[in-house]
């Protein structure tokens, strides 16, 4: 008892980064209130994944395998997971805030009759969390009573669990779970890129870049020679000029990397909220008064249809 | 089909937010109220899935103080049948939200109930998933789909969920791309922004609307248990951060990158 479970992700037969900060949240947590940080993987055929997430230091590794688990769906994870919890007794159940996370922990809450506490930047001694809400413009202290507590973190807010420790893997008996949900296919993005919420540099375009073709003859070799993620605006999104699972802001992916480029973005609160914990931020946009101007570190009032590319042979030159 | 919606009394997500000085909320002097962005997709789409299946109702509900009266005319305009508005005063978490929902859900014998997948103020994006658990139906969160909101499709209002039968085909947005699923009806599907341009309500609407039923229920009658397990004790402004400078010359921002911030 007094302990947290930390819900693994992975895809493509690996854990996912988003696993290791949600087991250095959860080492963090278990540290504030004297228990254990454990660790659940479900899946079919997921030991090598179970083995791997204990040599990062998670006390006790569950592993729950079935068929039925194979591709996640939330009810069948949801209900699994409960089981386990009930029959292992938790203190918190916690994921990091990614699609699964957000998708998955809720319903977890529900069943279990448990309060909740999403996109969690920080743990207070006195057991209290924080959270932003009102898309980042305030932080709010919360506190969930009873138990368990469910916790979503924020993936900016906690480094990576680093190797080191030697936790047991134990198997768990898993009934073959119902599912009223199939999954008919995944078009993934396919990319050569640092992951976007990973990267150390990112640079984005919005609607200013005025089409898809514009992102790949103009931002692309920008982001390229700094060998950054690339993200764009809601506006750029919504027009079709690049995949949704590149828009930075308050409902899209929240980045907060060392150096982030804003290229032909105004700056829309909602935008604000995906990448203001960056580092540093550089703004490039032919209009002074953008709202984006009073963020960045370093602005550049020009037109991105010049300045860019001579950005990009500027940095290699730097190179060489 | 009987689709319920649900419709949530926000601040302007345009609006400029302060925190009080006493931490004890936000001010809220001359703040403009709407519906909150996602819960105008949701009724969007009630509204389509309505237009494909003769015989179809769509019930608002919204969940607060009878200012959120307006929000559900609002609604109502958009051209959705009927409306209940639960009040309560006191401050509901998600779960508590989820109950009330559940309890309605049933009353209403609603076949799908389509939200918001979060609320612009408290950012959550809990309550579709939590109601989706308390019903023991199918969820399909950050539904969304793969025409572009530019696409002739969109234009003439053809539903992104896909129904057939006693099942639905539902796009979401995930990590890495986009996922299809097929979930059993009855379900909760909670939407995304690229799911749909929701309409404006024409002037016909707007009349229309002030004859429809609006019916107003005391929380306290429904037999819900609200207290909140989540409470937010306080709130802080976000950091500050420091001021920034415009540089002259792309030059000059390669250079202070590289020298200045030692960043590439």
């Amino acid at each position: 008892m007094g302990n947290v479970l930390v819900v693994a992700e992975h895809q493509h037969q690996k854990l996912t980064k988003a696993t290791l900060v949600a087991l250095s949240a959860g080492k963090q947590l278990a540290g504030k209130i004297g228990g254990e940080c454990d660790a659940i993987v479900l899946g079919k055929d997921v030991n090598d994944l179970a083995s791997e997430l204990a040599s990062y230091g998670a006390s006790k590794v569950y592993v729950a395998n079935d068929p039925s688990l194979e591709n996640y769906v939330a009810d069948a994870y949801a209900t699994a997971l409960c089981q386990v919890a009930k029959d292992k007794g938790c203190e918190a159940i916690l994921a990091t805030a990614t699609a699964m996370g957000k998708d998955l922990l809720p319903r977890v809450a529900a069943i279990l009759d448990a309060g909740m506490a999403s996109d969690v930047t920080g743990f207070n001694e006195d057991g209290t969390m924080e959270r932003p809400m009102y898309a980042g413009n305030a932080i709010a202290t919360v506190s969930i009573n009873g138990s368990p507590k469910v916790i979503t973190v924020r993936a900016t807010a906690f480094d990576p669990a680093a190797k080191g420790g030697s936790g047991q893997v134990e198997q768990v008996a898993i009934k073959p779970q119902s599912t009223g949900t199939k999954v008919v296919s995944f078009s993934e993005t396919k990319s050569d890129r640092p992951v976007l919420t990973d990267a150390r540099i990112v640079v984005s375009g919005g609607r200013a870049l005025k089409s898809g073709e514009n992102f790949k003859t103009v931002l692309e070799p920008l982001v390229d020679s700094l060998g950054a993620a690339m993200g764009a605006s809601r506006a750029a999104v919504d027009a079709g000029y690049v995949p949704n699972d590149l828009q930075v802001g308050q409902t899209g992916k929240v980045v907060a990397p060392e150096l982030y480029i804003a290229v032909g973005i105004s700056g829309a609160i909602q935008h604000l909220a995906g990448m203001k914990d960056s580092k540093i931020i550089v703004a490039i946009n032919k209009d002074e008064e953008a709202p984006i101007f009073q963020v960045a570190d370093y602005g550049l009032v020009a037109d991105l249809f010049k300045a860019v590319p001579e950005m990009t042979e500027e940095v290699v030159k730097l190179k060489h | 089909m009987k689709i319920l919606a649900t419709v949530k009394r926000v601040p302007d997500p345009n609006a400029t937010i302060k925190v009080k000085p006493d931490g004890s909320g936000i001010i809220t002097e001359n703040l403009k109220y709407v519906v909150n962005p996602f819960d105008e997709i949701a009724i969007e789409e009630a509204l389509r899935l309505k237009a494909a299946q003769a015989g179809s109702e769509v019930v608002l509900v919204s969940i607060g103080n009878k200012a959120a009266a307006e929000q559900l005319r609002t609604g109502l305009a958009m051209g959705a049948d009927r409306a209940i508005l639960v009040l309560a005063e006191e401050e509901l978490d998600s779960l508590a939200v989820a109950r009330i929902l559940q309890k309605l859900a049933k009353d209403n014998s609603a076949d799908i109930v389509i939200m918001g997948k979060q609320a612009i103020d408290d950012d959550a994006n809990q309550t579709g998933q939590m109601l989706a658990a308390l019903l023991g139906w199918p969820q399909a969160t950050f539904a969304s789909k793969v025409e572009s909101l530019e696409s002739d499709d969109e234009k003439k209002g053809v539903p992104g969920i896909v129904v057939a039968g006693s099942s639905a085909k539902v796009v979401r947005e995930i990590d890495g791309g986009l996922e299809t699923l097929e979930i059993s009806l009855p379900a909760v599907v909670t939407v995304d922004l690229r799911l749909n341009v929701p309409r404006y309500a024409s002037l016909p609407g707007i009349m229309k609307a002030r004859k429809k039923e609006l019916n107003e229920i005391p929380v306290g009658s429904l037999g819900v248990d609200v207290a909140p397990k989540l409470k937010v004790q306080k709130l802080e402004p976000p950091p500050k951060r420091q001021a920034g400078r415009k540089v002259g010359s792309v030059q000059e921002l390669v250079q202070v990158l590289h020298n200045e911030a030692k960043v590439i």
